[in-house]
């Protein structure tokens, strides 16, 4: 039975979802069409937890500062006022810089406070998204002052907390359309995505891979044979951060709204649920773990309120649930986890 | 000999204390008035950041699993609001039934806790959030029928915000209340906070308070001598839980108002910043800490809402409000890196 270990969450998740499908009384394609939109959404955050995982540091919940930096430079490439095909480019690399420069403040943070990793990269977390609102709120239009004005609020500071990037959205529209359930979209994410896990997948078998596995067993012990610890460290961060941000770019991109204070928050919280509910744990995660986790999460997320609605006639009850079976995910990795670890 | 620690994150708080307070002169706002507001501020949230001393002090890390303790006194307050009860007897019933179950929370969290030995923060962090949506589960479905309590429309289902107009809001506010010129003090509230206070010290000077303060010292050694650190650390587990469900009445008190649902989701984090502003370490918190520690805290944030106000920026108060908290709870979580590596050369 031990070998099947690590299927028990899932398949837990797997009987949720099917009973939660029958309460909610969907079709088959309305489900298909929500997954879709949320498989292209979330799909990279998930592949971003892993390097973290490896490498011995638990989840890395300040993922949600890769997401700023990704809403940093799409807000300045709308600032600017690219044509969207350039303009999408330009946000990319930018941030992707940007989260090399923030990857590596977190990765010598949290180099500073082994062994609280996680809760000291929830503080991070929070600590930015501050950062960046009195960025955003306070210093744009009276230390900065933009090129558009119309990103700005009627008083002329700050930025406005919601903003149409219309053009965005409809940059795949015509390559490779696909219609998957109730919903037409293009087929250029799923390839992105599916592409990016490719290349997760083979970074966890190069050797920079084997080094985080090494220092995720024991740290000790790989600094005796020559890894230097602390670099590596850093690289999962920072890799991860990358990958946070290319994300947040797809989901913004999809969603077509830039949600410039509230886009970031939660992410972490929910691609951790959902990789857990992947059955990954907090010593070994790989992309298998992201992919059969972000159907099953994102499943349950959509039906959950539905069903709420039917059972209860309410359905903020089942907002509710869907965050309680969130939190309590992960409540529940960490009771298992950290047990394993202290016997 | 008790010596204050000043270091990164104190100075910058009473020089940032220092600028609101000059900048206050130039916009023109009584002291006076200030010193009031600070006054109740202080015993407003001082028992929720006295709450931690127990468990900081049996070294099951700074509580940051608040919200479980506040549900419970939200739940004592409640049930003496379903049943009608009115100024003290209300505000005694809701206290007495928010400790019974306090204890019955504190008993379940302990488990949890004794479990996970030296993961406390970080367990109990999801602990407190995933316990918010239990609760909101129980608020939305609870029988109760008072209507005052109820939403307007439906009569299912607890509002979110309360009124405590009419039965016991601003009581101990306004017991024994002293004028002085202008200066108000509020002797009854303040006075509670002290007896709360004297309640903890004098609990970490018994036999029990004493074993407990060694137990994060040495691990192996207390339980050698013969200390059964299991059952130690759920009496303080369970302690802090009632410290906390006390510390929501009289916050809810001095507030107006209970706040349900999603109002403890983020009470934790300005509770565990006060601690650490008034100098508590690790495994070490004192009364004094809390009561330096809250009253730094909470006056700077309230000298800072009519300095953002003036300066055209409201939101800017509370954005650098969250700021000093989660600096400060990162800069205690690198410095104890730090210092454990140092320990270990």
């Amino acid at each position: 039975m031990k070998r099947y270990n690590e299927y028990y969450v899932p398949i837990f998740f797997l009987i949720l979802s099917i009973l939660g499908i029958v309460a909610a009384r969907v079709g088959f394609n309305f489900i298909l069409a929500e997954l879709y939109a949320r498989f292209v959404r979330n799909g990279i955050f998930l592949l971003a937890l892993i390097f973290p995982i490896m490498a011995g540091m638990g989840i890395n919940f300040s993922i949600t500062i890769g997401a700023i930096a990704a809403q940093i430079s799409m807000l300045i490439v709308m600032d600017i006022g690219f044509v969207p095909s350039l303009g999408f480019i330009i946000a990319i690399l930018l941030s992707v810089t940007l989260s090399i420069i923030f990857g590596n403040i977190i990765g010598n943070l949290l180099n500073r406070a082994k062994g609280k990793e996680m809760i000291a990269s929830m503080v991070i977390g929070f600590l930015g998204t501050s950062l960046y609102q009195i960025v955003f709120m306070v210093a744009y239009g009276t230390v900065i002052k933009p090129f558009n004005k119309d990103i700005l609020l009627t008083r002329g500071i700050g930025v406005k907390s919601m903003l149409d990037i219309g053009e965005y959205k409809d940059l795949f529209s015509n390559l490779l359309p696909i219609r998957i359930g109730d919903a037409e979209g293009s087929l250029v994410p799923i390839i992105i995505i599916i592409i990016v896990g490719i290349i997760v997948h083979l970074i966890t078998k190069s050797k920079i891979g084997y080094r985080m596995n090494a220092v995720g067993e024991n740290m000790y012990l790989a600094e005796k044979v020559g890894i230097h610890v602390d670099n590596t460290r850093k690289i999962a961060i920072i890799m991860s951060t990358i990958l946070a941000s290319l994300a947040q770019i797809m989901f913004i991109q999809n969603l077509g709204i830039l949600n410039v204070y509230t886009g970031h928050l939660n992410l972490d919280i929910f691609a951790s649920a959902a990789l857990l509910a992947g059955g990954a744990t907090f010593k070994k995660a790989n992309i298998k773990n992201a992919f059969i986790g972000i159907f099953l999460f994102h499943t349950l997320f959509i039906v959950s309120p539905l069903a709420g609605q039917n059972i209860f006639k309410n359905p903020a009850l089942g907002e509710y649930f869907r965050s309680c079976i969130a939190y309590g995910t992960i409540v529940f990795a960490l009771m298992i986890n950290l047990k394993i670890k202290t016997e | 000999m008790k010596r204050l620690r000043l270091e990164a994150p104190q100075l910058i708080m009473i020089s940032y204390l220092v600028i609101l307070a000059v900048s206050l002169k130039y916009i023109g706002i009584p002291y006076m008035d200030m010193i009031n507001d600070s006054l109740i501020k202080w015993v407003m949230n001082g028992v929720l950041v006295l709450s931690l001393v127990p468990m900081i002090n049996v070294g099951a890390g700074r509580n940051f699993g608040l919200p479980i303790g506040i549900s419970a006194g939200l739940l004592g307050m409640c049930i003496a609001l379903e049943f009608r009860l009115e100024g003290w007897l209300g505000f005694g019933v809701s206290i007495l039934i928010g400790s019974i179950i306090a204890i019955l929370f504190g008993y379940i969290y302990s488990i949890v806790l004794n479990r996970l030995k030296g993961n406390e923060e970080i367990v109990g962090t999801f602990a407190g959030f995933s316990f918010i949506p239990i609760m909101n589960l129980f608020w939305s479905l609870a029988p109760f029928k008072n209507r005052q309590m109820l939403y307007p429309v439906g009569g299912q289902g607890l509002r979110p915000k309360i009124n405590l107009d009419g039965y016991f809001g601003g009581i101990l506010d306004n017991f024994l209340k002293i004028n002085i010129g202008s200066l108000t003090i509020p002797l009854g509230l303040i006075m509670f906070f002290f007896i709360l206070c004297f309640m903890v010290y004098l609990f970490q000077r018994t036999r029990m308070g004493i074993a407990m303060a060694c137990i994060p010292e040495n691990e192996a050694f207390a339980k050698l001598s013969g200390i059964n650190i299991d059952r130690y650390r759920r009496i303080a587990i369970i302690f802090s839980n009632i410290l906390a469900a006390i510390g929501i009445i009289v916050y809810s008190q001095s507030y107006g108002f209970i706040h349900l649902y999603d109002g403890p989701f983020m009470m934790a984090f300005p509770a565990v910043s006060a601690i650490l502003i008034g100098g508590a370490t690790k495994n070490k918190a004192t009364v004094f800490n809390v009561m330096l520690g809250t009253y730094l805290y909470q006056t700077t944030f309230l000298l800072s809402v009519p300095v953002a106000n003036a300066l055209l920026i409201p939101e800017m108060s509370e954005i650098i409000r969250m700021i000093m908290t989660n600096g400060i709870i990162l800069y205690a979580f690198l410095y104890e890196g730090v210092r454990k590596r140092n320990e270990k050369v």
